[in-house]
């Protein structure tokens, strides 16, 4: 693993944390206060800052730093996670969202915006309201980012880096040099005197001072006096108490700051006095007491057992000293080690069923540490999923010449064939599954969308969501994400209303947006409901008049007038405003939708809000299919659709107007809608009597009976997709490649049904066109 | 014979640092992602130091410091936390908990190496 993969894990860590991130903010912000939430939510903050600190990605460190602090104020009860705090905090994320985008791709972020959020957070973490973004605009962001972006500049130049002031004065440098000052005292290797006396809590917390000394013999010569004199007699003593002290006379050249550092760790378990020594005449005079003579540190000896008689070493030998010291810190680790031992011997005695808990252990062990997800490719999985596709084909195509070709019936083969589709299909589903996603990021996304959009346009949102686990082909979640992005921030801008004018209309001053998204019918239903003004018809109308798309005297049903506004260039804003301003209109929207081989719907109730419905395929997944006949032609019309399959009996059907004919079903009627026909397949209606009624039932709910000519059977089918091999045909969903090589057309039943309330289908193709 | 560490860190992205640098350095190097899960492996582990974090989930850095602490047979092994740099105060809690040392995060594998060393033999 080279440190590009470790970036790149920590950009997918990211992700998660900053998700993690988000989710504990609004579950706090749903009055959640759960401590674990709030550590949750300082964990995500704090592991991007550590990451990103590893990396040197300043930019990304500082703002989380700041972010940090002011979690830690609220996880140490310091600061109430209110409304108003919530909203700061989800803002910063936001903003660590765009720091870490531009970390891993570059770009740059919104300046103005992180700055103040700076501010508001600093605030916060002070116990201040936070400042107001109409302060914003004043000099403050520059201070606040100078300290940040000036280095620290020297003492002696502090004078020199300074900025003009107000009166244009700009100070001159000179330097202390000049004057022959400042100017260190040029000591090759100053020698220091080290007093160490350890405690015994030093040794509790795992240090040892032998090895503190074998650092410290690192940084130069020197020699060690072993002060052995609170040594009690041996049988008063404690063998975890520190009775040694040292005194250590080292010549180095890497200064004081050196020395200390290597007792850093002790500092608080040992008295330490550090003393620069003057060289030359002063270094005499410590050598009187203590001979400046290199004492070799026998490192050797931290591996040795104490063996020299403790009490009897003569001051003067140095050498035994050392060794001593050796020997006296490792009298706590021996205790420990000894106590060790025992416990190791108690193990062994457990025998075999500990040896297996431990192999179990060692299996989990490995598993934790290896990543728990992989990263691959999508390029790979999509050529797994062609072949596997390939390979259903293959299977189909396999047991229908078997079954063709052995009229014995059971055999072996067949026997074989049933395990063989078995398996394709085990294999298949697990492939599919593996670029399945939940909706979740995206949705999660469109929170932040929500948020934004509420802040330019001053209302109040709160964003409802549902289904959020609701899986779909990762193809489809990349496509999403744009044209809902731009859903909601129409539902937001154009949608909800000022909270003044809600209130007025006896609403609540905050709006909601709801997106839920749930599997129906083999396609996943994406819905966006807000409880905004709801479409003004009457301006929708007049615009569209104006703009020449519809005759003055057209006559619209409500939901043909709602659906003007996914007309090229249609909007209903009186003015462009930052958030239409953008060129993309519903009708952009509606087109990538199509392109993914969905549907959008609007419904809209006036003064209640507007739903927008997206109906999307599972991309490339498989679908379970009735295979029927229509004319000739072999059709798949896709399982979930189908409720029943009935026989029509002559009685049961009834005309209605001059062609629409009706069926009766349980004592209530449904309208019969010829597949053949509307397809145009066949220019007159077949009798219904001789074919076969699918009740289907649409995605708004309607029950429609489809009247095929007859059903071949039941069978899984490999979707593929029309629009990328051929075009978009109204009727049609996708294409399938059946068992015998030929190609199926698979039936979009929602388009048939509402092709059947009256728009023909080859209309429908210049209304989509239009619209 | 190869030392044997044992880190404990919740972030992916420390714990492959660490590994990485770990195990360039010579170490022999067992993982954790929690206090939890870092006391469950100790025993099988018996590493020669331990390096841990201190915010993490289920059980953090000072839990796991006083886990360690009271297992008699690990009461001297040398633990050292990564900190971060504004923590005076987590430093303190972290010694009085028993920590050995502290390596002060950014990341930086010559001072995480420097640090090891400096406590064990």
């Amino acid at each position: 693993m080279d440190m590009n993969e470790i970036k790149e894990i920590f950009f997918q860590e990211c992700e998660e944390q900053l998700a993690e991130l988000e989710s504990g903010l609004l579950r706090l912000n749903d009055g959640d206060r759960d401590p674990e939430t709030v550590n949750a939510v300082f964990r995500a903050v704090h592991s991007i800052k550590g990451g990103a600190g590893a990396f040197g990605l300043d930019d990304l460190v500082s703002f989380a730093h700041v972010f940090e602090t002011t979690l830690d104020c609220v996880r140490s009860n310091k600061l109430e996670p209110t409304q108003e705090v919530l909203k700061v905090m989800l803002k910063s994320a936001d903003v660590l969202a765009d720091l870490t985008n531009v970390a891993r791709d570059g770009g740059s972020v919104d300046q103005a915006r992180s700055a103040q959020l700076i501010r508001e957070l600093e605030a916060l973490a002070k116990g201040e309201a936070p400042p107001a973004a109409a302060t914003a605009e004043a000099p403050a962001p520059r201070a606040a980012a100078a300290p940040k972006a000036a280095p620290a500049p020297k003492p002696a130049a502090v004078a020199a880096v300074a900025a003009p002031n107000d009166q244009g004065f700009v100070p001159v440098a000179f330097s202390f040099d000049d004057f022959g000052g400042e100017e260190e005292a040029v000591i090759e290797h100053p020698a220091y005197e080290v007093v160490f006396k350890p405690k015994s809590e030093l040794y509790t917390k795992g240090n040892e001072a032998a090895l503190l000394l074998r650092d410290l013999s690192r940084l130069g010569e020197m020699s060690i006096h072993c002060n052995m004199d609170s040594l009690p007699p041996l049988d008063q003593m404690d063998p975890e108490a520190a009775y040694f002290s040292w005194k250590v006379s080292i010549k180095t050249d890497k200064g004081e700051d050196a020395v200390r550092s290597v007792f850093e760790f002790a500092e608080w378990d040992c008295e330490l006095d550090v003393l620069a020594v003057e060289t030359g005449e002063g270094a005499e005079a410590i050598g009187g007491d203590l001979p400046m003579q290199p004492v070799p540190f026998d490192l050797s000896a931290l591996d040795e057992e104490p063996h020299a008689p403790l009490g009897v070493v003569e001051e003067e030998e140095q050498i035994a000293a050392a060794q001593e010291a050796v020997a006296a810190a490792q009298t706590a680790s021996n205790v420990v080690q000894m106590a060790g031992s025992a416990s190791r011997a108690a193990a062994a005695d457990k025998g075999a069923a500990a040896a297996a808990a431990a192999a179990q252990n060692n299996a989990q062990q490995a598993s934790s540490a290896a990543a728990p997800t992989i990263r691959v490719d999508l390029d790979r999985v999509d050529r797994l999923i062609n072949l596997v596709g390939e390979l259903v084909i293959n299977q189909a195509m396999l047991s229908q010449s078997v079954i063709e070709n052995d009229s014995n019936g059971v055999s072996s083969i067949n026997m074989g064939l049933e395990e063989l589709q078995q398996l394709t299909r085990e294999i298949q589903d697990s492939v599919m599954a593996i670029r399945a996603q939940p909706v979740k990021p995206v949705f999660q996304r469109m929170a932040r969308t929500v948020r934004e959009i509420a802040d330019i346009t001053g209302k109040s949102v709160r964003l409802v969501t549902e289904g959020e686990n609701t899986e779909v082909d990762k193809t489809v979640i990349d496509k999403l994400a744009e044209p809902l992005t731009h859903m909601i921030r129409n539902a937001v801008d154009h949608g909800l209303e000022m909270p003044e004018k809600r209130l007025a209309a006896g609403k609540s001053a905050e709006g909601t947006v709801k997106l839920t998204a749930k599997h129906r019918s083999g396609r996943i239903v994406i819905e966006l409901s807000d409880d905004g003004a709801g479409i003004n018809r009457e301006k929708v109308r007049q615009k569209a008049i104006d703009n020449d798309l519809i005759a003055a005297d057209a006559n619209l049903s409500d939901e043909e007038i709602d659906n003007l506004i996914f007309h090229a260039g249609f909007s209903t804003a009186d003015k462009v405003s930052d958030l239409s301003g953008r060129g993309v209109g519903m009708d952009v929207v509606k087109r990538s939708i199509q392109a993914l081989g969905g549907r959008i719907n609007i419904s809209s109730k006036p003064g209640q809000g507007s739903v927008f419905t997206m109906s999307l395929p599972l991309t490339l997944a498989v679908l379970d299919g009735m295979v029927v006949t229509v004319a000739g032609q072999t059709l798949v019309v896709p399982l979930t659709a189908i409720v029943e399959t009935l026989q029509p009996d002559a009685a049961a059907i009834h005309s209605f107007g001059a062609t629409q004919r009706l069926i009766s079903i349980r004592n209530s009627f449904c309208p019969l809608v010829d597949v053949g026909r509307i397809l145009n397949f066949r220019a007159t209606q077949a009798n219904p009597v001789e074919g076969v009624a699918l009740l289907v039932e649409s995605e708004g709910g309607g029950q429609r009976a489809l009247m095929v000519d007859a059903i071949q059977g039941q069978r899984q089918v490999v979707i593929k997709s029309l629009e990328a091999n051929y075009t978009h045909v109204p009727g049609i969903a996708a294409a399938t490649i059946l068992g015998d090589g030929r190609v199926a057309l698979i039936l979009d039943v929602d388009a048939v049904v509402s092709a059947s309330r009256g728009q023909p289908l080859h209309l429908e193709t210049s209304l989509a066109a239009a619209g | 014979m190869k030392k044997k560490v044992l880190t404990v860190d919740d972030s992916r992205t420390i714990r492959n640092m660490l590994l990485v640098t770990l195990n360039n350095a010579g170490f022999e190097t067992i993982q954790a992602e929690d206090g939890i899960e870092g006391l469950e492996v100790l025993e099988d582990a018996n590493p020669d130091v331990i390096v841990t974090d201190i915010n993490m989930p289920r059980l953090d850095g000072f839990g796991f410091i006083e886990g360690v602490r009271k297992n008699e047979k690990y009461r001297a092994i040398p633990i050292l936390v990564l900190t971060t740099e504004s923590d005076a105060e987590k430093k303190n809690r972290a010694r009085q908990a028993g920590a050995t040392g502290w390596i002060v995060k950014p990341f930086d594998p010559t001072k995480l190496i420097d640090a090891i060393e400096r406590v064990t033999a």
